[in-house]
């Protein structure tokens, strides 16, 4: 048991806070540190993939749960694998992937946990079929804040205030949740470009619902008649028979290894209007007006930027913002103010993705919601991105939309609360779970959770 | 929580009608900030103003000659906002030497506060930042303190008490999260100086507010308020006694 105090980030790489870090092994041990917290309270950290400070708790006690009780099953009968919420999805996919079975759903890097997965209830490329992560759980189990380990079902009101809750209801220890069967480790993809916003949202409104993964990027950089250009990559699992015959000898061969690593210093503003620019210039560029039938490993399709140790480092020392909201049906309006202001400010955004949202979770915290998505990576230090993202936080408002806790780290907490319809409901449910407030991070501080 | 952005929820003003330190608040509260304590001694200060910009202001009664009292003062604060994420000492008395000349016990009172107010004040304050792991205590030093000088020196020399033990408090913080920001402003045309003949390079007291949330922001520890007094006093501290003495304010 190890007590160092540690300075802690998100993967955005800002706001540093100081707070001891353990590393648990067992569940035992877990429910011990739970008695150490001081006044400063516990929360739980998987892989740090949170871009904001949803896993810092500055002066108390941070968990650090990979080591923590690590064992996984999986029954091919059923479908259903049980997890121990340290493992990550990228361990867990290379454990499944040749057995021909997948996770529900995966974001975009595979680098989280099973336990961050629940929290943030993530979604990924097939929301607009398959919902978020929390739809696919059959049961968990949650360390409370009294050293209990209490076995959740989505029967329990605390299973959908812990799906999405932040880390704020306890430490979820092991989840079971169904997978999805597959024949090969490739994705049938199609690739399609698109002139302008207009038609990437016509394209997608008409024909997403013909694949289970879909996502959009958009050339923030191209203005006027071009605002909005995007590249769309739309996909499903591939047949064996999609496959070319060479790769069909080993149809779920899964090893992806990252390629590069971003070097440990990468000077602030290397990441500017003419370099983005470039970028997205030579990907859309590159991008092939319409290709169909396309076979790629499920890491370039899914994780791209797995390719790329620490790219997070890219953003310089002083790290970068991501601004994902979601605005219902209907609030297109929103989206294309948003975009063309983005667009005419020249706003570095170098990973612009937009999504297409269905159903939600009954988390009451869960992000996700029908509509459209649109996440940005902002590098910190451009001028005017304060006032720029509190304008964006009105009309996101205005529009009966939000914004993804799990990458938040600047909305006032006052928008939290005016957003999130449930947020009295799932505090009600947290206050009975957690009474004396043992659960609390720099997040939960932040917008007054 | 400071966020990414490097804006602050919470802000605890110390002598709530300071002039800098409310432009310093308003400031705070116009890039985000929603819980203020304005602390001042009746427990009055101008909190309107705030108010009218979505702040959630708090009174408390504070006075800096009662060191007793300042421990309670900041449980007290954190009570009502949660948090410190920035805690501005602004309180202060700038009496005229000729006074001091010939009444010492004025001179001591005047020092007590404004050296050893700040003391009592900011070691309370750090000890709540210290186990916070976050936060920011701002100390308005003064070129005074920097060389003192005969014209002023019962003041200079509690401000050059005063940069001393910010210096001190900020190494003793380092690595613990929280942070000392000291504010060397020159001459600052405001209510506390009026009637007195602006000094060179004098200062407005937005000016003073304005470098201090460029300093909350850009994690400096020294501002100097205009910039070049940096290198201004950095020739003044190594002039000869004899000329030093001379220099007619």
């Amino acid at each position: 048991m190890t007590l160092d105090t540690t300075l802690l980030t998100g993967w955005g790489r800002t706001a540093p806070t100081p707070a001891r870090l353990s590393r648990p092994q067992s569940v035992e041990e877990a429910a011990e540190l739970l008695r150490t917290a001081t006044g400063r309270g516990v929360v739980a950290r998987g892989l740090g993939r949170s871009y904001g400070d949803a896993a810092q708790n500055s002066g108390g006690l941070v968990l650090d749960c990979t080591a923590l009780a690590p064992s996984w099953a999986h029954d091919p009968a059923t479908g259903l694998v049980t997890a121990s919420a340290g493992m990550s999805l990228h361990d867990l996919m290379t454990e499944l992937v040749p057995r021909g079975w997948f996770v529900p759903v995966t974001p975009g890097t595979r680098h989280v946990t099973v336990g961050g997965a629940v929290a943030a209830d993530v979604h990924g490329k097939n929301h607009h079929v398959d919902s978020s992560f929390g739809a696919h759980v059959r049961s968990l189990s949650l360390l409370a804040a009294d050293g209990s380990l209490r076995v959740l079902t989505p029967a329990d009101e605390l299973f959908w205030a812990t799906v999405g809750g932040m880390g704020l209801t306890g430490v979820v220890v092991e989840a079971t949740f169904a997978c999805v069967p597959v024949e090969t480790s490739r994705m049938r993809v199609d690739v399609e470009r698109t002139r302008d916003l207009d038609e990437t949202l016509e394209v997608m409104t008409a024909t997403d619902d013909r694949y289970r993964y879909t996502v959009a990027w958009i050339d923030l950089l191209a203005r006027g008649g071009r605002m909005g250009r995007s590249v769309l990559t739309r996909g499903d699992h591939a047949a064996r028979d999609d496959l070319p015959v060479r790769m069909r000898r080993d149809p779920l061969a899964f090893a992806p290894r990252p390629r590069l690593s971003a070097p440990p210093w990468v000077p602030p503003g290397l990441l500017n209007r003419a370099t983005v620019g470039a970028f997205n210039a030579a990907w859309y560029g590159k991008a092939p007006a319409a290709k169909r039938g396309l076979v790629q490993g499920i890491a370039p399709f899914f994780h791209p930027l797995d390719g790329v140790a620490h790219w997070n480092r890219m953003y310089g020392s002083r790290g970068f913002v991501q601004y994902q909201f979601v605005v219902p049906f209907g609030a297109e309006g929103t989206l294309r103010r948003v975009v063309e202001r983005l667009s005419n400010e020249g706003v570095v955004s170098f990973l612009t993705v937009l999504k297409r949202f269905g159903q939600g979770t009954p988390g009451m915290l869960s992000f996700p919601m029908p509509g459209w998505t649109l996440a940005l990576d902002i590098p910190v230090g451009q001028r005017g991105l304060a006032g720029m993202l509190t304008l964006f936080d009105e009309w996101v408002a205005a529009a009966g939309g939000r914004l993804y806790l799990a990458k938040d780290s600047r909305m006032p907490a006052a928008m939290v609360a005016s957003t999130y319809p449930r947020l009295d409901e799932w505090r009600a449910i947290r206050d009975g779970a957690d009474p004396d407030g043992v659960f609390r991070s720099d997040l939960a501080r932040r917008l007054c959770l | 929580m400071k966020n990414a952005l490097g804006s602050v929820d919470t802000v605890l003003l110390l002598g709530g009608r300071s002039e800098i330190g409310l432009a310093i608040v308003e400031r705070l509260v116009r890039a985000g900030a929603r819980r203020v304590m304005l602390a001042a001694r009746g427990g009055t200060a101008p909190a309107e103003e705030l108010r009218k910009l979505g702040a959630d202001v708090h009174l408390a009664d504070f006075d800096a000659a009662r060191p007793e009292t300042h421990a309670a003062l900041i449980e007290h604060a954190v009570a009502e906002l949660g948090d410190l994420d920035v805690v501005i000492p602004a309180f202060g008395v700038l009496g005229r030497q000729s006074v001091y000349d010939v009444d010492p016990v004025a001179a001591a009172r005047d020092v007590a506060v404004n050296f050893g107010g700040h003391v009592s004040i900011g070691l309370a304050a750090a000890r709540r930042l210290r186990e916070q792991g976050h936060g920011t205590l701002v100390v308005l030093s003064s070129v005074a303190g920097v060389r003192v000088r005969k014209a002023n020196f019962v003041y200079g020399s509690a401000k050059a008490g005063l940069d001393g033990f910010a210096q001190g408090l900020a190494d003793s913080l380092h690595g613990s999260g929280a942070r000392v920001v000291v504010v060397r402003p020159g001459f600052v045309v405001g209510r506390m100086t009026e009637g007195m003949t602006p000094a060179p390079m004098s200062v407005t007291v937005d000016a003073v507010a304005d470098a201090v949330i460029d300093g909350l922001r850009s994690g400096r520890r020294t501002v100097w308020v205009p910039g070049r007094l940096r290198p201004v006093f950095a020739v003044m501290r190594v002039l000869p006694q004899a000329v030093w003495r001379r220099l007619p304010r």
